[in-house]
């Protein structure tokens, strides 16, 4: 069907409505954020959205995060996102103070998106990221930011997953190292057969107790 | 042992550049929707300073968007029941700026409030002429625009008698990984406001940012109704803009 065109060449005439007491101007300012609901799964997930590297990559691994709530049970229903650099510490993006440059291995994207399965477990199929240069000659160790997302969560939640074979790295890194030890383990993932895997507690009464540490960024 | 990166420092504004203005965000936990009980951390979230990771972000849309998806009313070989809508508005930041090529994504119940999910069990009819899916690119000016059906309002299990107000879930990129948002669209005057946590759990001067305006200038005759949306991500000032000029 095709939009139709109208026949009538009439203006349309219009009325001096007073606007009522829910008319709003609404000033300029930020979105708030809201929850992606129960039904993420209709609008958000893309076929090749692990993919953060095209299956086959050499090298590629993958890395699973099991989403727990406050009574540890698993987010069937969550979804996360990854974001990190290139295998070689770079990223192809115009604020990369470094510049631009096309990401290795080929056909990198960066971006990892994947839904949980009924454990509450997510996998993205990635390489690992290199060190990245940071303020007064510090390196940040190899690292990928994770969003979390689910029903029950009004804005997203985001952590970091470091690795468990950079020791070295990981104690120098400007992050991790300002945490306490028993927080900076959290952020490690343990080592799999295929790749990583990093359990997130969305929740922990005790401040000495499991909860993931979340960044405000 | 890893390759050493660059010899090439970079600063840090502990702060920043992209920050969030002061109010608009909801309480992780909002107590009157329920499901956040247990999915809100209890300990303080810990400032992270935006280095290369969080001023980076993914640039997506190219082979991912095509022209059909900007329209959610012809599926399946068929129109979608219910009133049609032209939705539009620009991608922002919070100076104001224009977020250009910026992938939009949106997903919502049909005319009768059901979305077509396995979850989804209220018994309001699926529409097999309408899956609730889209995705658009912003232009250079930031501007994006799509065709569906104005949702249906749906109860949930929430509170006694909930009901979500109608609304379209939007999900954007922006140009950094701290300019992630996911929100939703409400319509205007929707009489399901005020028993909704969801919409309320953000600060009340914002919550007004949520809800669409319509739009004489974008319906279109003997065709659809316009409404009209504009997002306004995280910038690089956490003082509110000041002026107009922002709109066109």
């Amino acid at each position: 069907m095709t939009e139709p065109v109208s026949d009538s060449g009439a203006l349309a005439p219009r009325y001096p409505v007073a606007p009522g007491s829910n008319f709003t101007t609404v000033p300029f300012g930020q979105t708030p954020s809201q929850t992606v609901g129960p039904y993420l799964h209709i609008g958000l997930p893309w076929p090749d959205g692990p993919d953060v590297v095209p299956a086959g990559t050499a090298g590629s691994v993958d890395i699973s995060v099991t989403v727990l709530d406050g009574n540890r049970t698993p987010l069937a229903d969550a979804m996360i996102e990854t974001w990190q650099a290139d295998a070689s510490g770079r990223f192809d993006h115009a604020d990369d103070p470094r510049g631009r440059r096309t990401p290795t291995p080929a056909g990198f994207r960066g971006f990892g998106r994947a839904v949980a399965d009924a454990t509450g477990t997510a996998t993205v199929h990635t390489v690992k990221p290199g060190a990245l240069p940071a303020e007064n000659d510090m390196i940040e160790a190899p690292h990928i930011d994770v969003g979390i997302f689910a029903r029950g969560v009004l804005e997203r939640l985001v952590t970091r997953l470091y690795f468990p074979d950079e020791t070295e790295a990981n104690a120098s890194d400007p992050v991790l190292s300002r945490l306490d030890a028993r927080q900076a383990a959290k952020l490690v993932a343990t080592a799999t057969p295929t790749g990583y895997h990093l359990n997130v507690v969305l929740q922990d009464e005790n401040p000495n107790g499991d909860e993931t540490p979340f960044f405000e960024l | 042992m890893l390759p050493l990166p660059p010899n090439h420092s970079i600063t840090v504004d502990p702060a920043g550049p992209y920050r969030d203005q002061t109010g608009v965000n909801a309480p992780r936990d909002f107590a009157e929707y329920r499901t956040t009980a247990l999915r809100h951390p209890k300990q303080p979230l810990i400032l992270l300073p935006q280095r290369l990771t969080e001023i980076t972000g993914p640039v997506l849309g190219e082979g991912r968007v095509t022209a059909a998806d900007a329209d959610l009313t012809l599926v399946n070989g068929g129109e979608a029941q219910g009133q049609r809508i032209i939705v539009h508005g620009r991608v922002l930041d919070s100076d104001g700026k224009a977020v250009p090529d910026t992938l939009v994504e949106v997903w919502q119940a049909n005319a009768g409030g059901r979305y077509r999910h396995a979850g989804d069990t209220w018994p309001a009819p699926l529409d097999p002429h309408f899956d609730g899916v889209g995705r658009v690119l912003t232009d250079s000016a930031g501007n994006y625009r799509f065709t569906t059906i104005k949702p249906g309002a749906y109860p949930w299990g929430n509170h006694h008698n909930a009901w979500r107000p109608a609304h379209i879930h939007f999900s954007l990129f922006g140009q950094a990984f701290t300019q992630r948002l996911v929100t939703q669209m409400y319509f205007p005057d929707d009489p399901m406001f005020f028993q909704d946590p969801i919409f309320n759990s953000a600060p009340e001067d914002a919550r007004a940012r949520m809800i669409s305006a319509f739009d004489y200038e974008a319906t279109q005759d003997n065709w659809a109704l316009g409404f009209r949306f504009d997002i306004v991500l995280r910038g690089r000032n956490a003082t509110p803009f000041e002026g107009d000029d922002h709109d066109d």
